[in-house]
């Protein structure tokens, strides 16, 4: 037996990430704070974010003159500290940008293996509405879908988990063609195995890496929509923070010098998203060639 | 003795190309009205080139694909149309190894769960019954007993050829179909493999439908031998005797063809013209005559039948 | 008379993991090959075979290296040239056919105007002159009706007239070398048996040498002169072909050539070699075969036997069968 090359490989491959070189550290350490901040808003911010102090309106950050100490970020044209309102926006981030893509990852996977596998007129059907789907301009039919069932945070959630699962479906119905060809999901047949049986153990744990990876890149595509279409005003409706209403409302205040109040929740989207990305570029690569060597 | 399995007029025929408003285009008559059986813990060894229809008989035989017409029996049963409960319980004693031991397992199953899952979809045992088979069969095919905790990509080509059959094995079915299982195998690992099919052949009295384009490994495996060509069984027989002398003109110069053992052993060159054509468009009568060395005016106007010919049976307006 | 090609004490790497991971794909190989003969590379995976064949050509990918030795072509050292003066010989005096030709054929030009890009890198012709060419090549290569193939793209031709379109190109420019990578694993048996027939008319026209690289030894059987067999990246035997075939000194060869299926024999078993072939990355000690070897004695598991000479043209490393007498030679 070839137990030196066992050896190596018995690590389970979900932890074989941190040993593996060209881990992308930044991004993962940047997304882990953001996440770290999310769940513990409470804890970390200085002042609700909610309520501001009038008679603290427009100070700067605390590195510039006028700044205080008491605002480390500043304050936005209601008084309310920014920093607050960054770690408490987090949350809403974090919350509305995963869950999204967790629900659109789940409707788009299982819809694009039943597509896939299935075939014939179920098919059919899914990838017409994918089609239909696909053809609407994302930003445009968020928007709609906002206009019509009315602004909430939840509400968001299923917009863009709506708007967003198509992409999976396509890309993963795409595997699964693929994938039922191959002689293992054959040799199941041949077991006797019922489609549901072949779909659940051997397509979804095959397509499962293609989904994870999507979904990182997903993230940042869905923050970036939801920040939009909080900046359009259909988003999460204030006073509730959100780093995509916080560049809304600062908007009117860049012109009177107010740079802090659109340049910091900017940089957090930024941020974010290219973490996200990157990491997600990362594990496409990582995950692919150890399934095209199997 | 009666055959284990028996194709009687198999026939499957694709069609293909379907025109914008879903008519015109082709049949593929990918194997069209074939017969064979197979005895009990006998190997019948099937050669033929790309095209031939070898693989898609497999899939008959496996129930991967419906037949157009004809019959499959199992144990006299037929099979050909069987559903639902009466296919499963058919699936219990046709089993399967294919050709590349990469694509043939799960990647991402541990080699234990790989090799009961034919066990679990047909019975209902308790976790130590299962170990205790997957433990045996690991046995039975030379496998060390830890492999069963390992993934494949742990295991070389050959080794992972190895669970594969000890898979085949675990429902101790009556027949499994080898689609070319050693062409993807390295040179010295071929020999351990055919080595161990044939022992498990002899020890649990299994029955082999042996697909490959290695003319020697078939013939070592075979006790018959049916040579295919564009969907039609061209001569079958006894493999000693087709292999010593071949009757059809196809299957001479197939065997022919083959690479020799020793720089020192000629052969008689049967270099056939042209190529195979497409089974898309058959040419009329026997299928082989635009290639035939031996044709005659005769054999582009009516297709032979298979008749007996020098102990066994070939298709050939020659006999 | 200096033979057509020399290798000697050629080694080649493969560097991975930012310099840290060396594997030895390639470990000191020599033989030597005359103008108009055949040689036949036999190897299983691992082997190095291809490594070997890449690197007569100078075409290893940037992770790998030449680490030592020496090929010398028509008397010139081909490791010493430049990239420029390499693209000027390989198509025009080396050749090289490989597997799968629907990889080798770009699927977007027609057939013609791929062997007119050979021609016209080489020599100077007009394209229509390429394309006359052509259409006399593809005839040379039993392809009917020429003038009609010279302007079909690949995918419209089966798989056995597009590796006859390789060997078109290969031999366009009257190359003195063909290196032939496995050129009939993906063909049926009976165009193989065509395709083996054509090569061995155009080396008897042309008086071309050739090289192929295979794991079947039936192949070599039927077109070599001379076998050189490869084991963990080393040349484990070598000589000419019957000398091999009827008495192989190296265990490894002798286990190859039984473990076959032969017409016409009635044993039950194959002899069968134990184990499975190396991971060129984690080579056993000492020989690299000693842990699947039937004769395998101590110094084996240490020591890496030398080439030694057995006969006039018979060359074996191992310690059981070839003792490495004074004064044997390397190559």
């Amino acid at each position: 037996m070839n137990g030196s090359r066992a050896a190596s490989l018995t690590v389970p491959w979900r932890f074989a990430w941190l040993r593996i070189e060209g881990f992308p550290w930044i991004p993962a350490i940047i997304i882990s704070i953001i996440a770290f901040a999310a769940v513990f808003a409470e804890v970390l911010a200085p002042y609700n974010p909610e309520i501001g102090v009038l008679g603290d309106r427009f100070r700067p950050p605390a590195w510039q003159a006028g700044g205080s100490g008491a605002y480390l970020l500043g304050t936005d044209h209601v008084g309310r500290d920014v920093l607050s309102r960054l770690i408490f926006g987090a949350r809403v981030s974090v919350v509305v940008g995963f869950t999204a893509v967790i629900v659109a990852g789940l409707l788009g996977t299982t819809l694009g293996i039943l597509s896939g596998y299935l075939g014939g007129w179920v098919d059919q059907v899914i990838m017409r509405v994918t089609d239909t789907w696909l053809a609407l301009p994302a930003l445009t039919f968020a928007i709609f879908l906002a206009a019509v069932v009315g602004p909430s945070q939840w509400n968001i959630v299923i917009i863009l988990a709506a708007v967003y699962w198509t992409r999976y479906a396509r890309v993963i119905r795409g595997e699964v063609l693929s994938l039922r060809e191959r002689d293992f999901v054959r040799l199941a047949i041949v077991a006797g195995c019922s489609k549901k049986t072949i779909m659940r153990r051997h397509i979804l744990p095959n397509v499962l890496n293609s989904a994870i990876v999507l979904g990182t890149l997903m993230l940042g595509i869905v923050i970036v929509t939801e920040a939009a279409l909080s900046f359009l005003g259909v988003g999460v409706p204030p006073p509730k923070p959100a780093w995509g209403l916080m560049l809304a409302d600062g908007k009117k205040g860049l012109m009177a010098g107010y740079w802090w109040l659109t340049v910091l929740p900017g940089m957090c989207i930024m941020l974010m998203v290219l973490s996200a990305n990157l990491l997600g570029d990362w594990l496409r690569v990582k995950l692919d060639p150890q399934l095209r060597q199997l | 003795m009666t055959a284990l399995l028996e194709a009687r007029g198999l026939t499957k025929h694709f069609a293909v190309g379907r025109g914008l408003l879903g008519r015109g285009g082709g049949v593929v008559r990918a194997v069209d009205d074939i017969a064979f059986a197979i005895e009990p813990g006998r190997t019948l060894g099937v050669v033929g080139e790309s095209g031939c229809g070898k693989t898609t008989t497999a899939k008959l035989v496996l129930r991967l694909e419906k037949p157009t017409a004809g019959q499959i029996l199992f144990e006299n049963q037929n099979v050909a149309g069987l559903e639902g409960d009466g296919l499963l319980l058919y699936r219990k004693s046709v089993q399967a190894v294919f050709q590349d031991p990469f694509a043939s397992l799960n990647p991402r199953m541990r080699v234990d769960a790989i090799i009961s899952e034919p066990l679990i979809t047909h019975e209902r045992l308790d976790a130590g019954a299962v170990a205790a088979r997957v433990a045996g069969l690991l046995d039975v095919v030379g496998l060390p007993a830890r492999s069963r905790d390992l993934f494949p990509h742990e295991f070389s080509g050959g080794q992972r050829q190895r669970i594969a059959i000890a898979r085949a094995l675990s429902l101790s079915p009556r027949l499994i179909v080898l689609d070319e299982p050693v062409s993807a195998l390295d040179v010295s690992i071929r020999a351990q493999i055919l080595n161990l099919l044939r022992d498990l052949q002899r020890e649990l009295g299994l029955a082999y439908l042996f697909i490959a384009h290695d003319l020697a490994a078939v013939a070592h495996m075979s006790h018959v031998i049916a040579v295919m060509y564009l969907g039609r069984i061209v001569e079958i027989g006894d493999a000693a005797q087709v292999v010593s002398a071949p009757q059809h003109p196809y299957t001479q110069a197939l065997f022919a063809a083959a690479l020799p053992a020793h720089p020192d052993e000629r052969r008689e060159e049967v270099v056939l013209a042209g190529e195979v054509p497409s089974p898309l468009n058959p040419p009329a009568g026997c299928r082989f005559h635009p290639r035939c060395p031996k044709v005659m005016s005769h054999c582009s106007q009516e297709e032979p039948k298979l008749k007996p010919a020098g102990g066994r049976q070939v298709a050939c307006h020659l006999y | 008379m200096s033979a057509l090609l020399e290798v000697s004490g050629l080694s080649a790497q493969y560097v991975g993991a930012r310099g840290t991971r060396v594997t030895r794909a390639v470990d000191d190989v020599s033989f030597t090959l005359e103008a108009g003969r055949t040689l036949g590379i036999v190897g299983e995976s691992g082997s190095g075979k291809t490594t070997l064949a890449l690197t007569l050509m100078r075409l290893l990918p940037p992770a790998a290296r030449i680490a030592s030795g020496s090929v010398r072509f028509e008397g010139e050292e081909l490791l010493s040239k430049s990239e420029a003066q390499m693209r000027a010989i390989r198509g025009k005096r080396m050749a090289m056919i490989l597997q799968d030709p629907m990889a080798s054929l770009n699927p977007l030009f027609t057939v013609g105007d791929q062997i007119a890009e050979t021609l016209r890198a080489h020599e100077s012709m007009s394209r229509r002159g390429a394309w006359a060419r052509a259409r006399e090549l593809l005839a040379a290569v039993n392809i009917a009706a020429p003038e009609r193939r010279v302007g079909e793209y690949p995918h419209e031709m089966s798989g056995g007239m597009r590796q006859r379109v390789v060997g078109a190109i290969a031999i366009s420019c009257g190359p003195q070398l063909l290196i032939a990578d496995e050129p009939t694993t993906s063909l049926d048996v009976t165009i193989q048996a065509q395709y083996l027939k054509l090569l061995g008319d155009i080396q008897r026209e042309h008086g071309l040498a050739m090289i192929f690289i295979t794991h079947n030894l039936g192949i070599v059987a039927r077109m070599c002169d001379q076998v050189a067999v490869m084991y963990a990246g080393r040349l484990v035997e070598a000589g000419p072909v019957r000398t091999i075939f009827n008495a192989p000194a190296h265990p490894y060869t002798r286990a190859l050539i039984e473990s076959i299926p032969k017409f016409g024999d009635a044993t039950e078993r194959l002899t069968a070699i134990e184990g499975q072939p190396p991971d060129p990355a984690a080579l056993p000690p000492g020989c690299a075969f000693h842990p699947r070897c039937p004769l395998v004695v101590d110094r084996c598991r240490s020591e890496a036997p030398p080439d030694a000479r057995m006969a006039a043209q018979h060359r074996a490393r191992c310690w059981v069968a070839a003792p490495a007498p004074a004064g044997s030679v390397k190559g």
